[in-house]
Protein backbone atom coordinates (compact mmCIF):
# COMPACT_ATOMS: atom_id res chain seq x y z
CA UNK A 1 0.00 0.00 0.00
CA UNK A 2 1.84 3.19 -1.07
CA UNK A 3 1.86 6.33 0.83
CA UNK A 4 0.12 9.31 -0.03
CA UNK A 5 3.71 11.13 -0.62
CA UNK A 6 5.23 8.47 -2.97
CA UNK A 7 1.98 8.51 -4.76
CA UNK A 8 2.20 12.31 -5.60
CA UNK A 9 6.31 12.00 -6.29
CA UNK A 10 5.09 9.14 -8.74
CA UNK A 11 2.66 11.99 -10.39
CA UNK A 12 5.48 14.14 -10.56
CA UNK A 13 7.96 11.74 -12.17
CA UNK A 14 5.29 11.16 -15.19
CA UNK A 15 4.58 15.02 -15.92
CA UNK A 16 8.43 15.57 -15.59
CA UNK A 17 9.73 19.04 -15.21
CA UNK A 18 6.71 21.22 -15.53
CA UNK A 19 7.66 24.94 -16.79
CA UNK A 20 5.86 28.06 -14.48
CA UNK A 21 4.23 31.22 -16.92
CA UNK A 22 7.67 32.93 -16.64
CA UNK A 23 9.93 30.02 -17.94
CA UNK A 24 7.41 29.65 -20.90
CA UNK A 25 7.24 32.77 -22.04
CA UNK A 26 10.93 34.36 -21.79
CA UNK A 27 11.77 30.29 -23.34
CA UNK A 28 9.57 31.13 -26.20
CA UNK A 29 11.38 34.94 -25.74
CA UNK A 30 14.70 33.00 -26.22
CA UNK A 31 13.16 30.72 -28.85
CA UNK A 32 12.28 33.55 -31.49
CA UNK A 33 15.18 35.87 -30.76
CA UNK A 34 17.44 32.85 -31.78
CA UNK A 35 15.37 31.86 -34.81
CA UNK A 36 15.46 35.85 -36.29
CA UNK A 37 19.73 35.47 -35.34
CA UNK A 38 19.70 32.78 -37.58
CA UNK A 39 17.98 34.20 -40.37
CA UNK A 40 19.68 36.88 -40.37
CA UNK A 41 22.87 35.01 -40.72
CA UNK A 42 21.38 33.11 -43.50
CA UNK A 43 20.68 36.77 -45.30
CA UNK A 44 24.03 38.13 -44.05
CA UNK A 45 25.68 35.14 -45.39
CA UNK A 46 23.65 35.01 -49.02
CA UNK A 47 24.45 38.45 -49.27
CA UNK A 48 27.87 38.36 -48.78
CA UNK A 49 28.47 35.30 -51.03
CA UNK A 50 26.48 36.95 -53.80
CA UNK A 51 28.78 40.04 -53.41
CA UNK A 52 32.19 38.02 -52.96
CA UNK A 53 31.63 36.23 -56.41
CA UNK A 54 30.20 39.53 -58.10
CA UNK A 55 29.09 39.44 -61.63
CA UNK A 56 30.75 35.95 -62.14
CA UNK A 57 27.82 34.68 -60.50
CA UNK A 58 25.69 34.30 -63.18
CA UNK A 59 28.48 32.08 -65.66
CA UNK A 60 26.69 28.99 -65.18
CA UNK A 61 28.85 25.81 -67.11
CA UNK A 62 26.69 24.26 -69.74
CA UNK B 1 3.07 21.65 -8.48
CA UNK B 2 5.38 23.85 -10.52
CA UNK B 3 6.81 25.45 -8.00
CA UNK B 4 7.19 22.60 -5.91
CA UNK B 5 9.04 20.86 -9.30
CA UNK B 6 11.48 23.87 -9.53
CA UNK B 7 12.40 23.69 -5.44
CA UNK B 8 13.39 20.05 -6.26
CA UNK B 9 15.04 20.29 -9.77
CA UNK B 10 17.04 23.86 -7.46
CA UNK B 11 18.44 21.42 -4.65
CA UNK B 12 19.63 19.15 -7.65
CA UNK B 13 21.60 22.11 -8.87
CA UNK B 14 19.54 22.34 -11.90
CA UNK B 15 18.10 25.89 -12.67
CA UNK B 16 15.59 27.01 -15.11
CA UNK B 17 16.53 30.37 -17.38
CA UNK B 18 13.97 33.17 -17.26
CA UNK B 19 16.68 35.12 -19.18
CA UNK B 20 14.86 37.32 -21.77
CA UNK B 21 16.47 38.03 -24.85
CA UNK B 22 16.82 41.77 -23.18
CA UNK B 23 18.94 40.24 -20.65
CA UNK B 24 21.16 38.90 -23.09
CA UNK B 25 21.06 41.88 -24.99
CA UNK B 26 22.39 43.97 -21.82
CA UNK B 27 24.98 41.92 -21.00
CA UNK B 28 26.52 43.84 -24.80
CA UNK B 29 26.95 46.99 -22.83
CA UNK B 30 24.65 48.56 -25.52
CA UNK B 31 25.57 51.93 -24.71
CA UNK B 32 29.46 51.62 -25.15
CA UNK B 33 28.47 49.41 -28.01
CA UNK B 34 26.92 52.11 -30.07
CA UNK B 35 30.35 54.64 -28.83
CA UNK B 36 31.92 51.59 -30.85
CA UNK B 37 29.74 51.76 -33.54
CA UNK B 38 30.16 55.04 -34.55
CA UNK B 39 33.41 55.88 -34.23
CA UNK B 40 34.25 52.28 -36.23
CA UNK B 41 31.93 54.19 -39.10
CA UNK B 42 33.93 56.68 -38.77
CA UNK B 43 37.51 54.92 -39.37
CA UNK B 44 36.20 52.90 -42.25
CA UNK B 45 34.38 55.54 -43.90
CA UNK B 46 37.46 57.86 -43.69
CA UNK B 47 39.86 55.45 -45.11
CA UNK B 48 41.21 56.27 -48.02
CA UNK B 49 40.10 53.36 -50.91
CA UNK B 50 36.47 51.85 -51.38
CA UNK B 51 35.03 48.97 -49.56
CA UNK B 52 32.02 47.23 -50.98
CA UNK B 53 28.51 48.70 -48.83
CA UNK B 54 27.57 45.11 -47.84
CA UNK B 55 30.99 44.17 -46.71
CA UNK B 56 31.04 47.06 -44.91
CA UNK B 57 28.63 46.92 -43.19
CA UNK B 58 29.40 43.06 -42.44
CA UNK B 59 32.84 44.27 -41.18
CA UNK B 60 30.73 46.95 -38.60
CA UNK B 61 28.48 44.30 -37.77
CA UNK B 62 31.24 41.95 -36.77
CA UNK B 63 33.38 45.20 -34.72
CA UNK B 64 30.04 45.59 -32.50
CA UNK B 65 29.31 42.31 -31.94
CA UNK B 66 33.41 41.92 -31.14
CA UNK B 67 32.84 44.85 -28.66
CA UNK B 68 29.39 43.15 -27.02
CA UNK B 69 31.13 39.91 -26.30
CA UNK B 70 34.09 41.76 -24.53
CA UNK B 71 31.43 43.63 -22.73
CA UNK B 72 29.76 40.19 -21.75
CA UNK B 73 33.34 38.60 -20.67
CA UNK B 74 33.81 41.75 -18.68
CA UNK B 75 30.47 41.08 -17.11
CA UNK B 76 30.94 37.44 -16.39
CA UNK B 77 34.56 38.10 -14.65
CA UNK B 78 33.04 41.36 -12.83
CA UNK B 79 29.75 39.62 -11.51
CA UNK B 80 31.13 40.45 -7.84
CA UNK B 81 31.99 44.11 -7.68
CA UNK B 82 28.65 44.70 -10.01
CA UNK B 83 26.66 43.28 -7.04
CA UNK B 84 28.60 46.10 -4.74
CA UNK B 85 27.96 48.86 -7.25
CA UNK B 86 24.82 50.81 -7.52
CA UNK B 87 25.03 51.48 -10.98
CA UNK B 88 25.96 47.79 -11.96
CA UNK B 89 23.92 45.74 -9.38
CA UNK B 90 21.23 45.61 -11.42
CA UNK B 91 22.97 43.64 -14.24
CA UNK B 92 22.10 40.50 -15.57
CA UNK B 93 24.37 38.59 -13.20
CA UNK B 94 24.32 40.10 -9.93
CA UNK B 95 20.38 40.75 -10.04
CA UNK B 96 20.23 36.16 -10.64
CA UNK B 97 18.61 36.39 -14.51
CA UNK B 98 21.59 35.49 -16.00
CA UNK B 99 24.32 33.06 -15.00
CA UNK B 100 28.13 33.74 -14.78
CA UNK B 101 28.83 30.37 -16.90
CA UNK B 102 25.87 31.62 -19.27
CA UNK B 103 27.19 34.66 -19.91
CA UNK B 104 31.32 33.47 -20.15
CA UNK B 105 29.19 31.00 -22.69
CA UNK B 106 27.88 33.91 -24.63
CA UNK B 107 30.64 35.86 -24.61
CA UNK B 108 32.96 33.66 -25.99
CA UNK B 109 30.82 32.59 -28.90
CA UNK B 110 30.01 35.66 -29.85
CA UNK B 111 34.11 36.99 -30.04
CA UNK B 112 34.79 33.20 -31.90
CA UNK B 113 32.12 34.21 -34.18
CA UNK B 114 32.53 37.98 -34.99
CA UNK B 115 36.49 37.10 -35.72
CA UNK B 116 35.80 34.64 -37.71
CA UNK B 117 33.04 36.22 -39.80
CA UNK B 118 35.15 39.25 -40.06
CA UNK B 119 38.48 37.52 -41.02
CA UNK B 120 36.46 35.81 -44.08
CA UNK B 121 34.18 37.97 -45.24
CA UNK B 122 36.33 41.08 -44.79
CA UNK B 123 40.11 40.66 -44.57
CA UNK B 124 42.28 38.60 -41.75
CA UNK B 125 44.26 42.10 -40.70
CA UNK B 126 41.16 43.56 -39.15
CA UNK B 127 39.81 40.39 -38.09
CA UNK B 128 43.19 39.80 -35.78
CA UNK B 129 42.95 43.14 -34.87
CA UNK B 130 39.57 42.82 -33.52
CA UNK B 131 40.49 39.45 -31.84
CA UNK B 132 43.64 41.71 -30.07
CA UNK B 133 41.00 44.35 -28.95
CA UNK B 134 39.08 41.41 -27.54
CA UNK B 135 41.83 39.81 -25.16
CA UNK B 136 42.90 43.28 -24.66
CA UNK B 137 39.85 44.48 -22.77
CA UNK B 138 38.82 40.80 -21.68
CA UNK B 139 41.59 39.52 -20.56
CA UNK B 140 44.34 42.32 -20.04
CA UNK B 141 42.33 45.34 -18.70
CA UNK B 142 39.24 43.69 -16.88
CA UNK B 143 41.08 40.75 -15.06
CA UNK B 144 44.52 42.34 -14.18
CA UNK B 145 44.58 46.29 -15.05
CA UNK B 146 41.25 47.54 -13.68
CA UNK B 147 41.69 46.18 -10.09
CA UNK B 148 45.88 46.69 -9.98
CA UNK B 149 46.67 50.46 -10.53
CA UNK B 150 44.69 53.88 -10.34
CA UNK B 151 46.53 53.87 -14.39
CA UNK B 152 43.82 51.19 -15.19
CA UNK B 153 41.35 53.51 -17.66
CA UNK B 154 44.65 55.05 -18.89
CA UNK B 155 45.96 52.14 -20.01
CA UNK B 156 42.51 49.83 -20.78
CA UNK B 157 41.56 53.35 -22.44
CA UNK B 158 43.36 51.70 -25.05
CA UNK B 159 40.53 48.91 -25.63
CA UNK B 160 37.85 51.51 -26.57
CA UNK B 161 40.22 53.41 -28.92
CA UNK B 162 40.97 50.81 -31.08
CA UNK B 163 37.76 50.16 -32.91
CA UNK B 164 38.18 53.41 -35.87
CA UNK B 165 41.33 52.04 -36.18
CA UNK B 166 39.68 48.52 -37.14
CA UNK B 167 37.21 50.14 -39.32
CA UNK B 168 40.12 52.03 -41.00
CA UNK B 169 42.00 48.89 -41.34
CA UNK B 170 38.49 46.83 -42.50
CA UNK B 171 38.89 48.68 -45.60
CA UNK B 172 43.01 49.26 -46.62
CA UNK B 173 43.98 46.27 -44.91
CA UNK B 174 46.70 47.91 -42.59
CA UNK B 175 47.58 50.97 -40.23
CA UNK B 176 48.50 54.43 -40.72
CA UNK B 177 49.50 57.81 -39.43
CA UNK B 178 45.70 58.39 -39.69
CA UNK B 179 44.13 55.56 -38.04
CA UNK B 180 46.80 56.47 -35.04
CA UNK B 181 45.31 59.97 -34.97
CA UNK B 182 41.55 58.77 -34.94
CA UNK B 183 42.97 56.45 -31.81
CA UNK B 184 44.73 59.30 -29.92
CA UNK B 185 41.87 61.09 -29.63
CA UNK B 186 39.99 58.22 -27.74
CA UNK B 187 43.08 57.41 -26.11
CA UNK B 188 43.27 60.51 -24.89
CA UNK B 189 39.90 61.57 -24.09
CA UNK B 190 39.24 58.56 -21.95
CA UNK B 191 41.13 59.88 -18.87
CA UNK B 192 39.37 63.28 -18.29
CA UNK B 193 35.97 61.15 -18.86
CA UNK B 194 36.56 58.22 -16.57
CA UNK B 195 37.81 60.63 -13.83
CA UNK B 196 35.09 63.11 -14.00
CA UNK B 197 33.03 59.90 -13.43
CA UNK B 198 34.88 58.68 -10.34
CA UNK B 199 34.83 61.78 -8.95
CA UNK B 200 30.85 61.51 -8.44
CA UNK B 201 31.20 57.80 -8.46
CA UNK B 202 33.62 57.57 -5.45
CA UNK B 203 32.30 56.14 -3.26
CA UNK B 204 30.48 53.41 -5.33
CA UNK B 205 34.64 52.58 -6.60
CA UNK B 206 35.80 52.39 -3.02
CA UNK B 207 33.32 50.12 -1.87
CA UNK B 208 34.06 47.68 -4.81
CA UNK B 209 37.65 47.95 -3.72
CA UNK B 210 38.64 49.31 -7.57
CA UNK B 211 41.39 51.72 -7.45
CA UNK B 212 40.14 54.18 -9.38
CA UNK B 213 42.24 57.58 -9.33
CA UNK B 214 40.27 59.99 -6.66
CA UNK B 215 40.51 56.70 -4.31
CA UNK B 216 44.00 56.52 -4.60
CA UNK B 217 45.55 59.52 -5.40
CA UNK B 218 42.79 61.75 -3.96
CA UNK B 219 40.72 64.29 -5.10
CA UNK B 220 43.10 67.21 -6.00
CA UNK B 221 45.63 65.08 -7.79
CA UNK B 222 43.11 63.73 -10.03
CA UNK B 223 41.07 67.05 -10.88
CA UNK B 224 45.09 68.31 -11.77
CA UNK B 225 45.52 65.39 -13.84
CA UNK B 226 41.86 65.81 -15.64
CA UNK B 227 42.89 69.45 -16.32
CA UNK B 228 46.29 68.17 -18.06
CA UNK B 229 44.88 65.17 -20.29
CA UNK B 230 42.40 67.91 -21.31
CA UNK B 231 44.82 69.71 -22.82
CA UNK B 232 46.42 66.79 -24.67
CA UNK B 233 42.99 65.66 -25.38
CA UNK B 234 42.62 68.83 -27.26
CA UNK B 235 45.47 68.59 -29.03
CA UNK B 236 44.72 65.30 -30.05
CA UNK B 237 41.50 66.16 -31.44
CA UNK B 238 43.48 68.86 -34.06
CA UNK B 239 46.09 66.39 -34.96
CA UNK B 240 44.10 65.09 -37.89
CA UNK B 241 44.21 68.42 -39.66
CA UNK B 242 47.44 68.89 -38.29
CA UNK B 243 49.08 65.98 -40.46
CA UNK B 244 46.80 67.32 -43.70
CA UNK B 245 44.02 64.52 -43.13
CA UNK B 246 41.43 66.99 -42.51
CA UNK B 247 40.33 70.38 -43.89
CA UNK B 248 41.49 73.93 -41.96
CA UNK B 249 37.29 73.92 -41.24
CA UNK B 250 37.82 70.48 -39.59
CA UNK B 251 40.35 71.85 -37.59
CA UNK B 252 38.76 75.28 -36.20
CA UNK B 253 35.86 73.07 -35.52
CA UNK B 254 38.19 70.66 -33.18
CA UNK B 255 40.16 73.67 -32.34
CA UNK B 256 36.55 74.89 -30.94
CA UNK B 257 35.38 72.31 -29.38
CA UNK B 258 38.78 71.21 -27.72
CA UNK B 259 38.69 74.62 -26.07
CA UNK B 260 35.11 73.93 -24.58
CA UNK B 261 36.91 70.90 -23.49
CA UNK B 262 39.43 72.78 -21.39
CA UNK B 263 37.09 74.90 -20.03
CA UNK B 264 34.81 72.62 -18.55
CA UNK B 265 38.12 70.68 -17.18
CA UNK B 266 39.55 74.19 -15.79
CA UNK B 267 35.97 74.30 -13.49
CA UNK B 268 36.71 70.71 -12.43
CA UNK B 269 40.70 72.23 -11.37
CA UNK B 270 38.78 74.93 -10.16
CA UNK B 271 36.34 72.88 -8.02
CA UNK B 272 36.83 72.29 -4.38
CA UNK B 273 38.38 69.00 -3.68
CA UNK B 274 35.43 68.27 -1.06
CA UNK B 275 32.51 69.41 -2.90
CA UNK B 276 29.30 67.54 -2.28
CA UNK B 277 27.48 67.88 -5.22
CA UNK B 278 30.51 67.80 -7.82
CA UNK B 279 29.01 69.33 -10.79
CA UNK B 280 32.38 70.60 -12.41
CA UNK B 281 32.39 67.36 -12.98
CA UNK B 282 29.34 65.81 -13.84
CA UNK B 283 29.28 68.75 -16.74
CA UNK B 284 32.50 67.63 -17.88
CA UNK B 285 31.52 64.03 -18.30
CA UNK B 286 28.24 64.79 -19.80
CA UNK B 287 30.36 67.15 -22.28
CA UNK B 288 32.99 64.46 -23.16
CA UNK B 289 30.59 62.36 -24.47
CA UNK B 290 28.86 65.26 -26.62
CA UNK B 291 32.94 66.12 -27.73
CA UNK B 292 33.39 63.17 -28.71
CA UNK B 293 31.12 62.43 -31.05
CA UNK B 294 30.87 65.87 -32.27
CA UNK B 295 35.00 65.30 -33.59
CA UNK B 296 33.94 62.21 -35.06
CA UNK B 297 31.20 63.71 -36.51
CA UNK B 298 32.65 66.61 -38.27
CA UNK B 299 35.35 64.11 -39.65
CA UNK B 300 32.77 61.95 -40.87
CA UNK B 301 30.57 64.38 -42.70
CA UNK B 302 34.13 66.05 -44.00
CA UNK B 303 34.35 63.18 -45.80
CA UNK B 304 31.17 62.44 -47.07
CA UNK B 305 30.80 66.02 -48.72
CA UNK B 306 35.01 65.06 -50.10
CA UNK B 307 33.20 61.69 -51.71
CA UNK B 308 29.91 63.52 -53.04
CA UNK B 309 31.96 66.43 -54.36
CA UNK B 310 34.93 64.27 -56.42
Amino acid sequence: MKNEATQENEVMYEEGIVLTDAQKKSQRARNIAIGLVLGGLVVLFYGATVVKFGPEILQRAM
Amino acid sequence: MATLENEVLADQGVRISTATPADYFALLKPRVMSLVVFTAVVGLVVAPGDINPFIGFIAILCITVGAGASGALNMWYEADIDKIMKRTANRPIPSGRITKNEALGFGLTLSFMSVLVMGILVNWFSASFLAFTIVYYAVFYTMWLKRATPQNIVIGGAAGAFPPMIGWAAVTGNVSIESFALFAIIFLWTPPHFWALALFKKSDYGAAGIPMMPNVKGERSTQNQIFGYAFLTAAAGVMPWAIGFASTGYGVVSALLGAVFIKYSYDVWMMPSDSETNAPAKKLFGFSILYLFLVFSALLVESIIARVMA
